[in-house]
């Protein structure tokens, strides 16, 4: 009996043994390349998507995963141009502000309707900007970044936020004209009306699903059926299923659309790792992903894969924090430390293609660049006079930067940190060097703590306005960058709260050139992060804002 | 037996007791938080602030960890901050994966470690025995990862074998356990199995690499044990064949430090599934685990790590049932 059984373990176990092996053998055989889809209209799209999205309904979100799928699903008032940041007509054909800057009147494209079905006009523009502005709940609040950032306040401010809201009141003069009152004017506008946070959504569907209860459970928040399942907007496509497992969201055109998409379906696969979704492309799995590794872009290439460039729409800089060295209080001082960093060098060795030099702290592509600013080529020999004239040749600074981490502005923190620190070496600068996690303490150390004299961050710009860059970084007292100016923070607030058109361009060249000539940081680098489709798309165009719109893609 | 059992059960307790203060106090020693991982680039100190005031962050530690557990013993472990999805609906949907993935790692370094140790044993000294000994040493020495990464570019295409994923994005298999392999023997979706398979081939290889070399020379060592010991000589000279020697005597005396192995092992397989299935983009366990700790998403961290010592208790128990059932002395003890 005891030798039967273990005849049978043994048998079970060469029989296991060879059905591994027979499959491996097996599968040689197969196809590597399973092409989704057919040639012109119609077909799937599968794209690799670098996170998980939290949820559909945009007003809660701010994070570039989320938005990449709801811009497909939802349009704004106001969009960007496929390519650029400019602005052109969306669901609004027109817009006009009064020449005090606090009413905006809206004309809006007619016969849209959302994928359920209601007609989108005027009174659902208003019933979305009242949704936001009278949004109840500390927790429906604090989600609400962009909202807070922009429009600054609610009705009842709740929770964490504070501040006099800039909204007043909306008007439905006719189906097809919206009026937005405003207590103050406000820089960002009209661009900010591009943001996907700020995209329209079926009142009817708002309502039936209780999109707005948002509700705080321990140390985590639960929304509404509605941001999972039932998002509903006037967009090319429309939802259509969200499996957690498989970390898919798949959309399917939008009859109902007045511009409907050209693809069946779209499918979002969510694949954290780069190498695991440069694998399931080279294997057809996907047939595009974002923000491909720089030193893979020849190999993409070579393979046959398109690797589409996107506009620099971000900064790289070299932070000073003025309370950390007292030295570094003195202009002289960081003049040198400009003059010192070989840039050009380290844009053209370290960066991605098209990456540029950064002049100023917001890139080309923004209203309110200007070329007029005073630059600070490379001179060594320069930076050690300023020095030595500053009394500051012995300088020893504590330079921090991030590891672990990834960002569109900086592909490789160690390496933009060898590069710049060797550079400041050169002009007799002891440093001392700080890596830390991104995500263990990094940014609470140079920016809540204030605890470096240097240190290495960026921005990636939300939407076309200069204040979402130098006001973001310069607009008051920080302890990332511990001076205080005041001349400055006049300046900004003033630009900000400046009417659209020239005069708030002007206002922010004006703002770039004081910025430049007082140096409270060193700009870098305007690096361009990429994308990449497989060789059969058409139709992607890479956008500046990583705001690409699926609806005119076709599978040659 | 079964007053062995309930004790075990009761000394669990404690233990989960133990660890959830463990990894609640040091989820919250780490620096950066949930919020500014969630606030992402855009995140100022004064938004996390807020936003910790509104998770309940900012509340004394001793406080935050009895709300913690006295939702998490009416089974509420909080919704996860990445997905804001419930965590144990989570886990849920998420463990056939593991449980999949790490089954067939166990049961490629069973079939193959256990015969491989065998050998070496028994030629001890020769060549099979040093080419299996080196063998296991790279299996130990290879991080995961980098297994992973070099299998998906050297092996993936040659052998035509998916790279990544559970599932390849045509198949539209129908769901009911979240088992791939099982679902497609229950609704008789052949292709469905056959692609659940080819899937489960190179994460189940790279993760069976540490134990398979473990188990390999433990064996070959538990064997090597047995071949000094008394009772062989008595068993050859009462003229018993080889073969059943081998079986009955060397095999059955050698396997009880073995099982141990493979008991502990299993306990470590959740550690190993983190990387393979992170860089498989095999989405288990593993892979939200890793997700959850780079976005500090303390509810779900804080259920999968409980969970997994949960399964390592679990796992221990079974293990000590079954020395009872090789070794009877165990019992009778």
């Amino acid at each position: 009996m005891q030798q039967l059984r273990l005849t049978r373990t043994r048998r079970a176990a060469l029989i296991g043994f060879a059905g591994v092996l027979a499959v491996s053998l097996t599968a040689c055989a197969e196809s590597k390349r399973d092409e989704a889809g057919g040639g012109g209209t119609g077909g799937t799209m599968v794209f690799g998507d670098t996170g998980n999205p939290k949820m559909f309904d945009p007003a809660f979100n701010d994070d570039g995963e989320t938005f990449r799928i709801t811009r497909q699903m939802l349009d704004t008032l106001i969009q960007n141009k496929q390519g650029t940041a400019e602005l052109e007509p969306s669901l609004a054909t027109k817009w006009e502000p009064s020449n005090d800057g606090k009413t905006w009147t809206f004309t809006l494209k007619q016969g849209v309707k959302f994928s359920d079905g209601t007609a989108f006009d005027a009174s659902a523009v208003c019933y979305n900007f009242d949704r936001w502005y009278n949004m109840k709940g500390a927790a429906a609040q604090s989600q609400m970044i962009y909202y807070g950032d922009v429009f600054e306040g609610f009705a009842h401010n709740e929770g964490d936020a504070s501040g006099d809201p800039v909204y007043k009141s909306c008007e439905a003069k006719d189906p097809s004209t919206a009026v937005i009152n405003l207590n103050k004017a406000k820089g960002a506008f009209p661009a900010a009306f591009t943001l996907p946070s700020f995209a329209m959504q079926s009142p009817t569907a708002l309502k039936q699903y209780d999109a707005d209860k948002v509700t705080q459970s321990g140390d985590s928040f639960t929304y509404s059926d509605y941001a999972y399942k039932h998002v509903t907007g006037t967009g090319p496509f429309k939802f259509d299923s969200w499996d957690q497992g498989k970390g898919e969201i798949t959309l399917v055109r939008n009859d109902s659309s007045t511009e409907p998409a050209k693809l069946d379906k779209l499918v979002f696969k969510v694949i954290p790792d780069e190498n695991a979704r440069k694998q399931a492309l080279k294997a057809g799995d996907i047939q595009g992903y974002d923000f491909p590794a720089p030193q893979d872009y020849g190999l993409l290439r070579n393979e046959g894969e398109q690797v589409l460039i996107r506009p620099s729409f971000n900064v790289l800089y070299l932070g000073i924090n003025q309370s950390g060295n007292p030295k570094l209080k003195d202009p002289r001082v960081r003049q040198a430390l400009a003059y010192g960093i070989n840039r050009e060098q380290f844009v053209k060795s370290k960066l991605a293609e098209g990456s540029e030099v950064a002049t100023e702290f917001v890139p080309k592509a923004i209203s309110g660049y200007t070329d007029d600013v005073t630059k600070y080529p490379y001179d060594p020999a320069k930076a050690k006079q300023l020095l030595a004239e500053a009394g500051a040749s012995n300088l020893t600074l504590k330079f921090y930067y991030p590891t672990e981490v990834t960002r569109p502005y900086m592909p490789n923190p160690a390496d933009t940190f060898t590069s710049i620190s060797e550079d400041l070496k050169n002009i007799g600068i002891t440093i001392q060097p700080v890596a830390e996690p991104w995500n263990g303490g990094y940014k609470d150390d140079v920016q809540k703590f204030g605890k470096q004299d240097l240190h290495l961050l960026g921005w990636t710009g939300d939407y076309n306005d200069a204040g979402n860059f130098v006001g973001t970084f310069f607009g008051r007292e920080k302890k990332e960058f511990g001076f205080n100016n005041p001349e400055l923070f006049n300046a900004l607030a003033q630009a900000d709260g400046s009417p659209a058109g020239d005069a708030h361009a002007k206002a922010y060249q004006n703002v770039n050139k004081m910025i430049m000539d007082y140096l409270p940081a060193i700009p870098i680098a305007y690096p361009t992060p990429a994308i990449v489709v497989g060789p059969k798309i058409k139709g992607v165009v890479a956008s500046p804002l990583t705001d690409e719109r699926f609806n005119n893609v076709t599978i040659g | 037996m079964l007053r062995f059992l309930v004790r075990r059960v009761l000394q669990a307790i404690p233990t989960l007791l133990i660890l959830s203060i463990l990894v609640f106090a040091w989820l919250r020693s780490l620096p950066g938080g949930p919020a500014a991982a969630l606030l992402g680039d855009k995140a100022t100190p004064e938004k996390i602030a807020s936003l910790n005031h509104v998770l309940g962050l900012d509340q004394p530690i001793i406080l935050q960890y009895f709300k913690f557990l006295g939702r998490a013993l009416t089974g509420d472990f909080g919704n996860s901050l990445v997905s804001a999805q419930p965590v144990m609906g989570e886990i849920g949907t998420f463990l056939p994966a593991t449980i999949e993935l790490g089954l067939s790692a166990m049961i490629i370094a069973i079939v193959l470690g256990v015969p491989f140790g065998y050998i070496a044993a028994r030629f001890r000294g020769g060549v099979p025995d040093n080419v299996i000994i080196v063998l296991t040493l790279v299996g130990v020495a290879v991080p995961v990862f980098f297994l992973g990464y070099a299998m998906q570019d050297l092996l993936a295409a040659p052998l035509g074998l998916p790279s990544q994923g559970r599932q390849a994005p045509g198949i539209d298999a129908t769901s009911i356990t979240n088992f791939a392999i099982l679902d497609g023997i229950m609704t008789s979706e052949w292709d469905a199995v056959w692609d659940a398979i080819k899937h489960l081939i190179l994460p189940a290889f790279a993760l069976a690499t540490i134990p398979l070399a473990v188990i390999t020379r433990i064996t070959r060592a538990s064997v090597l044990d047995v071949f000094n010991e008394d009772f062989l000589r008595t068993a050859n000279s009462k003229g018993l064949t080889q073969s059943v020697i081998r079986r009955r005597h060397v095999l059955r005396n050698a396997l009880l430090p073995v099982v141990t192995t493979i008991g502990l092992q299993t306990g470590a397989l959740l550690g190993g599934a983190v990387l393979t299935e992170r860089v498989f983009n095999f989405r288990g366990l593993g892979f939200l685990l890793a997700e959850g700790i780079e976005r500090r998403d303390y509810p779900r961290l804080q259920a999968l790590l409980l969970f997994g010592a949960l399964v390592y208790v679990l796992v221990n128990m079974l293990v000590d049932i079954s020395y009872g059932i090789i070794d009877p002395r165990v019992r009778v003890r």
